[in-house]
């Protein structure tokens, strides 16, 4: 159909052409006329391109990267290094393989290779970063048609595959950060701070009131390191401060739409305080896991989410309920990122529903029986 | 700040021209003359191949109920009336040609008059037969606004003098250097419709004009309103919007909620044809870009070559990549310069090569084009809907509400021809309805 009518439009300059050029014989003194390129309005554009925005994107992904090297010591880099290079490359050999164009460098890839290694535990084995770029390039993104079509996000539809395929790797191997205890608290070894949400009791050791961790879970040391990212969890999800430098740089320039991370973590602060069971703070689970990476980083996935900002409020709201009721009543410790993915799937619903209102819509009269 | 909701700000660029006063190109040797330069049905011939005319000798007669008639723009005598592709549209119909004699002696007609006595019949027939028709860039016929129908009370008469369109400044040139002359249209306006509010709408990137037209709108009743800068500000909707608060419904008009917007280079047309009985054979337009040696204002007659105007302002700078009549968000490109100036030419932009190639992309749903409509639309939906043919369904979510401003496509990161898909599926959408 388009190529249609180009055709169409390309004739129609042609004839113009011709036309105008037997004219020209008759009337103008001029010998030949240059042709000008004749294209649909408007002929101005805006900066933005996507290689720009996806780049962008990048750029504010880089503190984070140097506070996990910074924590976890240099094998982070090589994982995130690793995670990049096999993202691009697998893309772009998905791409060749489906005849598409070749747009590897469009740092769509590279902020996939990003996201999936700040979602890994900084222990994981080498091979493991590998089979997930694999699995976000080519199954996730390049099989659904490549950027622009992939309806999950890449990076967090391969940490769950990860995470079904290899339970044991994806949840234990965790580092401490530059020797700190995983917890962030003295008392407890051998588990993140979010382990203590539900399992305060289980992961208490003997000798140790499971009170006591809730207290110290909320107290103000513990919620500076959970700021700071002196704490255990996965690669580049631990430092909210540094987390958060990139995802201003993002809202300023107007990369992102601040309204997803607004409503995300407004959900999960208001939840946090009414819901029965939740013995923390809000701003513990804020700063916990995996949610300052994934409001600000993954639920702004642009592809993924809903396009309007109504849609979008709807979404970030949909992700803190879901990640909360997960964090206190299911069984995984974090709900983050299968909140994203569950709410990543209800984004064409959401699409449907939240139309922006017409400029002059007619109020809707009841039409007389 | 009075404003609308979406839009976007293209860089303004009118720094080459904002402060050059309006110079008078000479005279062409030959002009052009479509017959269908306004919106409507085109002007019939009344003059045949070897006429003398002189310049604002009527040439064509308003061809049906909404339409217009069109005037010889220099003195000579007719080559001829013949088949010829429209500049912009491409489609042919007639155009008279005339051999100008350079002596550029003027219509016996036209002669200063006393009109205060004219009745509104009166006014509205001078400015039919005069070819008065809005110089914005839609050229429609402005007799046919100032005669709305009884069920349709106008209370506000909007004057457009935001020229929102980057590059152009034209309007604000006419602002600074005719302030008493519009004003002097406006109040014939105003007449006709019998209202009291009128408003005078400039952004606010042009204060000085603001300040000239302030003043001298001090002695009538009109308020000069100032308008946050931002495209499309001046398009009708929107500026209504803007200014008294009202929303044009769905597929209806200005008058339906009780307003008449006219451009100020319209005002003047008015005011040249009640107080001179002068046709409209001529206007001011802004040649500028980036490809163009000494970007100027000019007044230029009707029908005059761009090349003309081109050579005047010193010739190309550089490769030519797009040649533009009107603004560079929703102006058309012409593949030659030979083609005339028309009534409705607000300005000839030319580009460079650079400035035309954008490379395309696949949507990437980041939402810019919605925030950036002023209609309320999802251009990228009705872009993925048109893409499989599903032109029922982009009515439904009422493409035709489109006004083809461009903002979606501007602000677009993909550079998808957004425009482009909205033309063409309400072209179709047309031709499905008149089967």
């Amino acid at each position: 159909m388009d190529e249609n009518q180009e055709a169409k439009a390309e004739a129609k300059v042609k004839e113009a052409k011709l036309s105008s050029t037997s004219t020209s014989t008759s009337t103008s003194t001029s010998t030949s006329t240059p042709l000008f390129v004749v294209a649909a309005s408007p002929h101005v554009r805006s900066r933005a391109t996507v290689s720009r925005i996806m780049w962008l994107v990048v750029i504010a992904l880089l503190p984070a990267l140097g506070g996990s090297v910074y924590f976890f010591g240099l094998k982070s880099l090589v994982l995130v290094l690793l995670c990049v290079a096999s993202a691009v490359l697998f893309d772009a050999l998905a791409q060749k393989a489906f005849g598409r164009k070749m747009t590897p460098l469009d740092g769509s890839a590279v902020i996939t290779g990003m996201l999936l290694a700040y979602n890994l535990p900084p222990g994981v084995p080498i091979w493991m970063p590998i089979v997930g770029a694999a699995f976000a390039t080519v199954v996730v993104k390049q099989f659904f048609g490549g950027l622009g079509h992939n309806f999950v996000n890449p990076a967090l539809a391969a940490r769950a595959f990860l995470m079904v395929s290899w339970p044991t790797q994806m949840t234990s191997l965790w580092l401490k950060p530059g020797g700190d205890p995983l917890s962030g608290l003295d008392a407890v070894t051998g588990a993140t701070p979010l382990s203590l949400v539900r399992r305060a009791s289980e992961v208490a050791p003997a000798g140790v009131d499971p009170a006591e961790l809730i207290r110290q879970a909320n107290s103000l040391p513990l919620l500076k390191k959970l700021f700071l990212g002196n704490v255990g969890g996965c690669l580049g999800e631990t430092s909210a401060l540094l987390l958060l430098i990139g995802a201003i740089f993002l809202i300023v320039i107007r990369v992102i739409d601040w309204r997803i991370p607004a409503a995300y973590l407004g959900s999960i602060i208001v939840l946090a305080l009414v819901l029965p069971g939740s013995q923390l703070t809000p701003w513990f689970h804020v700063f916990a896991g995996g949610v300052i990476l994934g409001a600000f980083f993954m639920a702004t996935d642009y592809v993924t989410v809903p396009v309007t900002g109504k849609g979008r409020v709807i979404f970030g709201i949909g992700c803190g309920v879901i990640t909360m009721l997960i964090r206190l009543y299911g069984g995984y410790p974090e709900g983050c990122s299968y909140a994203i993915l569950l709410m990543n799937v209800a984004t064409p619903l959401i699409d449907r529903l939240t139309k922006p209102r017409l400029f002059g819509a007619l109020p809707r009269v009841k039409k007389a029986a | 700040m009075l404003t609308f909701r979406g839009g976007v700000h293209p860089r303004e660029d009118k720094e080459a021209t904002e402060h050059k006063s309006v110079e008078v190109l000479p005279l062409p040797a030959r002009v052009f003359i479509p017959l269908s330069q306004h919106t409507g049905a085109p002007s019939k011939a009344v003059v045949k191949k070897g006429d003398p005319v002189k310049t604002g000798t009527l040439i064509g007669e308003p061809g049906g109920r909404i339409s217009s008639a069109t005037h010889a723009s220099v003195s000579g005598t007719v080559a001829d009336v013949s088949d010829m592709p429209h500049p912009l549209t491409g489609r042919r119909g007639p155009t008279v040609i005339i051999d100008a004699d350079g002596t550029d002696t003027p219509d016996e007609a036209i002669k200063e008059r006393d009109y205060s006595g004219f009745t509104t019949e009166q006014v509205v027939e001078t400015l039919r037969l005069s070819g008065v028709v809005g110089l914005g860039g839609a050229a429609f016929p402005t007799y046919f606004k100032l005669i709305p129908p009884k069920e349709k009370p106008i209370d506000t008469l909007l004057i457009n003098g935001c020229e929102c369109e980057p590059f152009l400044t034209a309007d604000h040139r006419l602002m600074l250097e005719q302030p008493a002359e519009v004003l002097e249209g406006v109040a014939i306006m105003s007449r006709v419709l019998g209202v009291k509010n009128v408003v005078i709408a400039i952004e606010d990137n042009k204060p000085d004009a603001v300040k000239t037209m302030t003043e001298a709108a001090a002695p009538f009743s009109y308020r000069v309103r100032k308008l946050k800068t931002k495209y499309p500000q001046g398009a009708e909707k929107q500026l209504i919007k803007a200014c008294v608060r009202r929303e044009v419904p769905s597929g209806g008009l200005p008058m339906d909620v009780g307003c008449v917007v006219q451009n100020v280079g319209t005002a003047l047309a008015a005011r040249d044809a009640l107080r001179f009985n002068r046709p409209l054979y001529e206007r001011v337009t802004t040649v500028t870009g980036p490809a163009v040696r000494e970007p100027k204002n000019l007044r230029v007659r009707v029908g005059t070559p761009v090349r003309n105007l081109i050579e005047f302002c010193g010739g190309y700078s550089i490769e030519v990549g797009k040649l533009i009549m009107g603004g560079p968000m929703m102006g058309i490109a012409v593949s030659t310069d030979e083609v005339p100036v028309l009534k409705g030419t607000s300005g000839v932009l030319v580009l460079d090569r650079a400035a035309t190639v954008f490379e395309e992309h696949d949507c990437i749903r980041c939402g810019r084009c919605i925030e950036a409509c002023p209609m309320g639309l999802a251009p990228q939906r009705l872009n993925n809907l048109i893409r499989r043919g599903r032109l029922e369904q982009a009515r439904a979510e009422h493409v035709k509400d489109c006004i083809e401003c461009g903002c979606c496509a501007f602000a677009c990161p993909a550079k998808i021809r957004l425009v482009h898909q909205f033309k063409y599926a309400k072209s179709e959408l047309a031709a499905m309805e008149r089967k």
